[in-house]
């Protein structure tokens, strides 16, 4: 199989936090939630608010990876009419408008299977698509979508655990690209926090195995634990926390109050702020 | 094709054709790989088995009868009917079996607490009835539509010290609670063993409780051996997850003159989609760590099941029966809770056993074809269950106040 190139939006991405000397603000937010018009708002407004690399999640009906926040983000959006289709029509619009942001699509598998493989990748790297993070597609899966989306030019991520060992890390490496996904936490998404402690062993841990940036996520809440996060990693992900905000945003009626997506986006602004600031100081 | 086995799989990746595998997240995946490791050792262990055989006999009372149901038989004026009766197991069904073989595995991992999921409430009673004999702390994950709907299970796994978790998310039944379960096992890995209890989840579990449940159909051998001096020519069972019908089914597989047919809940009937047949009404999909047929749409979304009966209401099935109905091996067809609720009254009456509502499904077909087989056609069903857990469910339904 001939490899086709990719994006290089995400190794770009990288490459100028690098120089610039910080860590990168990733963020979480489930395509169609609550609606598509309101999901479109916050996610055409993350770049400006600060977020450096943006995931979009694909909902799904049974996501037995992710805590409380985010199955009912995948419910919302299922509830408002949210397919594989919507989904990558947010895409399209989120390229159009920002050329350089890398966007990864993240989710579980199914909806991508039924979708099709193929279309899919075709599909989605038609929408400006850098990416690709699904849950349950460990590397002993890769015939299913891993290796086709490398070959297409799509970068595949994989997460890395507390409970993938040195002996495992090699093959979780393999067949990867863009960066790593390091899970903080044994357990769900929104759920637990890990130490500072733990988070530098493991970035540097690592580090020991890839080249790749290393991505921290599961159990960043604030901007201070943002910063703290991205003082050793090469980034920060927030999801469950910003969703928490936009559920906040809801009215009674489940209905999004006219000022959600503007407080969403101040969320984000307040973590980017301490992202940026956390190596102040700190660097020669 | 024809294969020279159909009892090979599945293979080292867990893939029985292009079903099964394990699709789970990597915090699991190491897990996963120790629970493969630990069951490969075991099943080689002949320790092992001399334990598992020890339980069965003092403490589930296996073997279980083989029955002919001669007043059933005579009913339908037509092929020989036999009951494999593990309703007589202790905790009242099949469930047990699997549960045995991976609680001494458990023990064997050095795992200091059980999670288990379950709808009916019968795997739930089985895994806290292990869990209660080897002094371990189980938690049990229930739909709360299910809680609502099996009460005495739900009180009986209290009594055997369970704890009990309600699951509200999605609809509330055994698709949700495996999920909540799979978050339990998720956060934590070191501690906990997760007993499922179906042919489902990531390799090696499809593999590991078919083996477990297989004594099911390695002693009907024995028995009609003795019985008929032969094997029998059609087996019967009904079908949720399918353990108790590939425990059946598993040592005849390659016996050619044996059929073999899966019954799968048909709810208010498959033209009205509320109804729990993967097979019949379902495409292939991946969920809880195995690609098989399930019951979606066409975004990939998993539907809700129906069934009069909770342990049937599933919307997939093992990966394993999702491969013998790809290659025909074994029949899978459907029986409405209408259907079974008839089969369940009429096996009360005639036979003076209440069986649950879930082989009441299984039996609903054989009422269908026994009487247009000749007298010498011997059928075996796998009475895999009793109805005590279902009465007040079918009390409201007949519209009796108990």
């Amino acid at each position: 199989m001939t490899k086709a190139a990719d994006s290089g939006r995400i190794a770009r991405r990288f490459a100028a936090l690098a120089r610039q000397g910080r860590g990168g603000l990733v963020t979480f937010t489930m395509a169609g939630d609550p609606d598509f018009a309101t999901s479109r708002d916050i996610l055409l407004g993350l770049p400006e608010a600060g977020a450096d690399l943006v995931e979009l999640g694909m909902p799904f009906s049974d996501p037995m990876a992710d805590g409380p926040a985010i199955q009912a983000a995948g419910l919302r959006a299922l509830k408002a009419g949210a397919s594989m289709k919507t989904t990558l029509a947010l895409a399209r619009e989120f390229r159009a408008k920002d050329s350089e942001t890398p966007l990864v699509l993240m989710g579980y598998y199914n909806p991508i299977y039924r979708y099709g493989v193929g279309r899919f990748l075709a599909d989605a790297k038609a929408a400006g698509v850098d990416g690709l993070i699904v849950v349950d597609l460990p590397p002993e899966e890769d015939q299913e979508l891993c290796l086709p989306a490398l070959a297409s030019g799509m970068n595949f991520i994989r997460l890395a655990t507390p409970t993938t060992d040195d002996k495992r890390l090699p093959a979780v490496l393999r067949n990867t690209n863009g960066f790593v996904y390091y899970v903080s936490i044994m357990g769900i998404t929104g759920t637990r926090s890990a130490s500072d402690e733990h988070i530098r062993d493991a970035v540097s841990r690592l580090k020991r195995h890839t080249d790749l940036p290393v991505a921290v996520g599961f159990g960043i809440n604030t901007p201070e634990q943002a910063a703290a996060v991205a003082r050793t990693a090469d980034a920060a992900v927030v999801g469950s926390a910003l969703i928490a905000r936009i559920a906040a945003g809801l009215d009674a009626a489940g209905r999004p109050r006219p000022d959600l997506a503007r407080g969403a986006l101040d969320f984000v602004r307040g973590l980017a702020v301490g992202v940026r600031g956390a190596r102040e100081g700190t660097r020669p | 094709m024809t294969l020279n086995t159909y009892r090979g799989g599945p293979d080292e990746h867990g893939h029985f054709g292009i079903f099964g595998g394990r699709f789970v997240a990597e915090t699991l995946m190491p897990l996963v790989l120790e629970v493969e490791r630990a069951y490969n050792a075991a099943k080689d262990d002949p320790a092992f088995a001399a334990e598992l055989a020890r339980y069965h006999t003092h403490y589930v009372g296996r073997p279980s009868p083989l029955y002919l149901a001669e007043r059933l038989t005579r009913h339908f004026k037509g092929a020989k009917i036999y009951f494999k009766r593990d309703e007589l197991n202790h905790t009242g069904s099949h469930k047990i079996n699997n549960c045995m073989g991976q609680i001494l595995l458990a023990q064997r991992m050095g795992k200091q607490r059980i999670i288990a999921e379950t709808g009916a409430g019968q795997h739930g009673v089985a895994a806290a009835t292990v869990a209660a004999l080897f002094g371990l702390p189980c938690v049990v994950y229930m739909g709360e539509t299910d809680i609502a709907r099996q009460q005495p299970n739900v009180f009986r796994m209290k009594l055997l010290g369970a704890e009990v978790v309600p699951v509200t998310s999605g609809t509330g039944t055994l698709k949700d609670a495996m999920n909540e379960a799979l978050r339990d096992w998720v956060a934590n890995v070191d501690t906990t063993y997760y007993l499922i209890g179906t042919v489902a989840g990531p390799h090696p579990y499809p593999a590991m409780v078919r083996d477990f449940q297989s004594i099911i159909g390695r002693e009907v051998r024995e028995q009609m051996q003795e019985a008929e001096g032969r094997l029998p020519d059609t087996l019967v069972a009904c079908i949720g997850g399918g353990s108790n019908a590939i425990g059946l089914f598993h040592p005849f597989l390659d016996d050619p003159g044996v059929a073999m047919v899966g019954v799968e809940a048909a709810g208010e009937g498959i033209e009205t989609g509320r109804h729990a047949a993967s097979l019949n009404g379902g495409q292939p999909g991946v969920l809880h760590g195995n690609r098989t047929y399930l019951l979606q749409n066409e975004d990939g979304q998993i539907a809700d099941a129906h069934s009069i009966s909770a342990g049937l209401d599933y919307p997939g099935i093992g990966p394993e029966h999702a491969w013998l109905h790809d290659s025909g091996r074994v029949t899978y067809v459907s029986a409405t809770d209408q259907e079974a609720l008839t089969a369940f009254q009429l096996c009360a009456r005639i036979e003076g056993i209440i069986p649950a509502l879930e082989p009441a499904h299984a039996l609903a077909h054989v009422g269908k074809i026994a009487g247009g087989l000749p007298k010498d056609h011997i059928i075996v069903m796998n009475l895999c269950g009793r109805g005590d857990k279902d009465i007040f469910t079918v009390a409201q339904i007949l519209g009796t106040k108990l």
